[in-house]
């Protein structure tokens, strides 16, 4: 009888002890808890309200003026050059990495020699700041003409390539494209190294049965291997179009703050910090967050479910 | 076996062209710092910028050296104990949310993780007002304060991702042997975790280096980091363009020396950026 208790009752202790247990894990994670619930999700609700006052200037303001400040976007000049500047980065910037990113994936995927030493080439440019980055591209992507012409043109000029010399950033409308490339420059190998991982997943069973049944190497990898490496491509282009949606140090590297190659994390930066417009600056802020959020919640919850559900 | 004789050497060798073609695409900035760097300055001109140097020269990375030369230290200030407490954070949180799970971890994992990919314009004016109130603004411990908190997304997830791969078992032998929440994260986990560390201290290392949004609003003008100063530098007209060059080579030493050294550790923690292992 106290036996058969003993056994009924172990598990329940055990629970119990348990779940004592337990606490000390939030225990221990409380403090990154507390410190990103104020960081991340208080400030946010700061800036939320900061994004519907009437602050502007030094002293701070909370005068409740509704959409005031996301009207005055919609309506500003600059906030469409802003957008526009954005779409035309997004598309170069993406398919750019996309498309360099997954060529070299598949050629390096080839088991070539030096594998490795390519690999290492191509991701190198991630371990470098994008001011680095700007202020280099800025002398290569020099616009100047003539006489002066220096950079990559220069360079085109010496191979008899006249005909690809251009004023780079310095072009109307789509000087922000040229802008792009040294972001491509720089992210094409991290895309790589995603689509490698991607493509040695694919089982070598798979494309032998394929290349058995007559396929032709493109068709090997058209049929069989692209569909089966499309998850790469939407974790890329997530990955990808929520970097460029908060393009910054890049361009102010570049360019400087000029109003032709503005995006919206620059406006927001200058409105604020040089022309104390908190209420405009927090809109903005809200905006590109509202953007981010739309590109990453959906994925972060598609990964973590899957990952639960292995 | 098959493939392998299928596919014979010479009938692949052709893929090194597009390859070479491609590394010449990305070794081109690094040549003309170096290239540009090492030139006399008298050599230096935008109209000979593709021609090599007569011979080796140090005036451009003196001259650079000498006006970067503070912020390089400040720099050092910040990232290394920034890597060294976001490292300490990230294993004990990564630790509970893999291996010590409690009710609600599972919602509290992904809210952590929000904070990584939000876009910093977002909390910049609250973050701004609160440094300044509590009086870490301006100097380079607030930046540290910064890059731990907003670092914890990341490396709570590398260390996650580490941990959830250690077998239950060794948990379990553990608790059976009376190995409360300390004994089991300092004698079992920790050790274990050594790769992690440094896949997480690298990562962390190279982002606050590379920072230059939160360096840019939160210090003076005598704490900048290395960023700050090298894009106030390139944006000056009196610094000519051969300076900025190898100004740009020794802002990015640090971490370049990092990915040649350690870069499988810094492409692991790449990698996990995209959630994936």
């Amino acid at each position: 009888m106290a036996v058969a208790t003993a056994d009924i009752e172990r598990p329940k202790a055990k629970h119990k002890l348990l779940k004592m247990e337990s606490w000390w894990g939030v225990l221990w994670i409380m403090p990154s808890l507390i410190a990103v619930m104020v960081f991340v999700y208080g400030f946010i609700g700061w800036t939320a309200r900061v994004s519907v006052s009437a602050w502007k200037g030094l002293l701070a303001d909370y005068t409740f003026v509704g959409d005031d400040n996301f009207a005055a976007l919609a309506s500003d000049p600059r906030f469409d050059i802003d957008i526009q500047n954005t779409i035309i980065f997004t598309i170069v910037f993406v398919l750019g990495c996309l498309f360099i990113g997954l060529g070299l994936a598949i050629l390096l995927d080839k088991g070539i020699r030096g594998e490795g030493f390519y690999r290492s080439l191509f991701l190198f440019p991630m371990a470098i700041s994008f001011i680095v980055t700007g202020v280099v591209w800025r002398w290569l992507m020099n616009p100047a003409q003539g006489d002066r012409l220096s950079g990559l043109n220069l360079l085109f000029d010496k191979m008899g390539l006249d005909f690809l010399i251009n004023s780079w950033h310095g072009t109307p409308t789509w000087g922000i494209a040229a802008v792009a490339l040294p972001a491509v420059w720089q992210m094409s190998g991290y895309t790589m190294a995603l689509y490698l991982a991607g493509l040695r997943a694919v089982p070598d069973s798979l494309r032998e049965a394929a290349r058995v049944d007559g396929a032709s190497e493109f068709q090997v990898y058209r049929k069989v291997v692209m569909p089966l490496i499309r998850p790469v491509t939407l974790s890329a282009l997530i990955i990808l179009g929520h970097i460029s949606l908060k393009v910054f140090d890049l361009i102010i590297a570049m360019a400087g703050k000029q109003v032709a190659l503005d995006v919206p994390a620059i406006y927001m930066w200058t409105t604020t910090f040089d022309g104390f417009f908190f209420g405009r600056g927090a809109a903005i802020g809200m905006v590109l967050l509202f953007s981010v959020a739309i590109l990453v919640i959906p994925y972060l919850w598609y990964t973590l479910r899957q990952e639960r559900d292995l | 076996m098959t493939t392998v004789a299928a596919k014979p050497g010479e009938r692949r060798n052709w893929v090194h062209i597009p390859l070479i073609m491609m590394a010449l695409f990305y070794l081109l900035p690094m040549f003309i710092m170096l290239n540009t760097g090492f030139k006399s300055f008298d050599e230096v001109s935008l109209r000979t910028m593709w021609n090599l140097p007569g011979g080796l020269s140090f005036d451009n990375f003196t001259a650079a050296w000498e006006t970067l030369r503070p912020n390089f230290w400040n720099s050092l200030k910040i990232v290394i104990p920034a890597a060294t407490i976001s490292s300490i954070l990230g294993s004990i949180n990564g630790f509970v949310l893999a291996k010590w799970k409690f009710k609600g971890a599972n919602i509290v994992f992904p809210v952590l993780l929000f904070g990584m990919f939000i876009p910093y314009q977002a909390i910049l004016i609250p973050l701004v007002s609160f440094m300044s109130d509590i009086g870490l603004a301006g100097g380079t411990w607030g930046l540290v304060v910064v890059h731990v908190i907003y670092g914890i997304p990341i490396t709570t997830l590398i260390f996650r991702n580490y941990y959830a791969t250690i077998p239950e078992t060794l948990l379990e032998a553990a608790k059976i042997d009376g190995a409360g929440i300390y004994s089991t994260y300092t004698k079992i986990m920790l050790p274990l975790a050594i790769p992690s560390f440094v896949v997480v201290y690298i990562w962390q290392f190279t982002s606050a280096w590379n920072d230059f949004l939160f360096a840019v609003v939160l210090t003076d003008t005598a704490n900048w980091p290395v960023t700050v100063a090298l894009n106030n530098l390139a944006g000056s007209q009196i610094i000519a363009w051969n300076v900025q060059m190898a100004a740009s080579f020794i802002a990015a030493v640090p971490t370049l020396l990092i990915y040649i050294f350690l870069g499988r550790y810094f492409i692991r923690g790449m990698m996990s950026g995209a959630l994936k292992e």
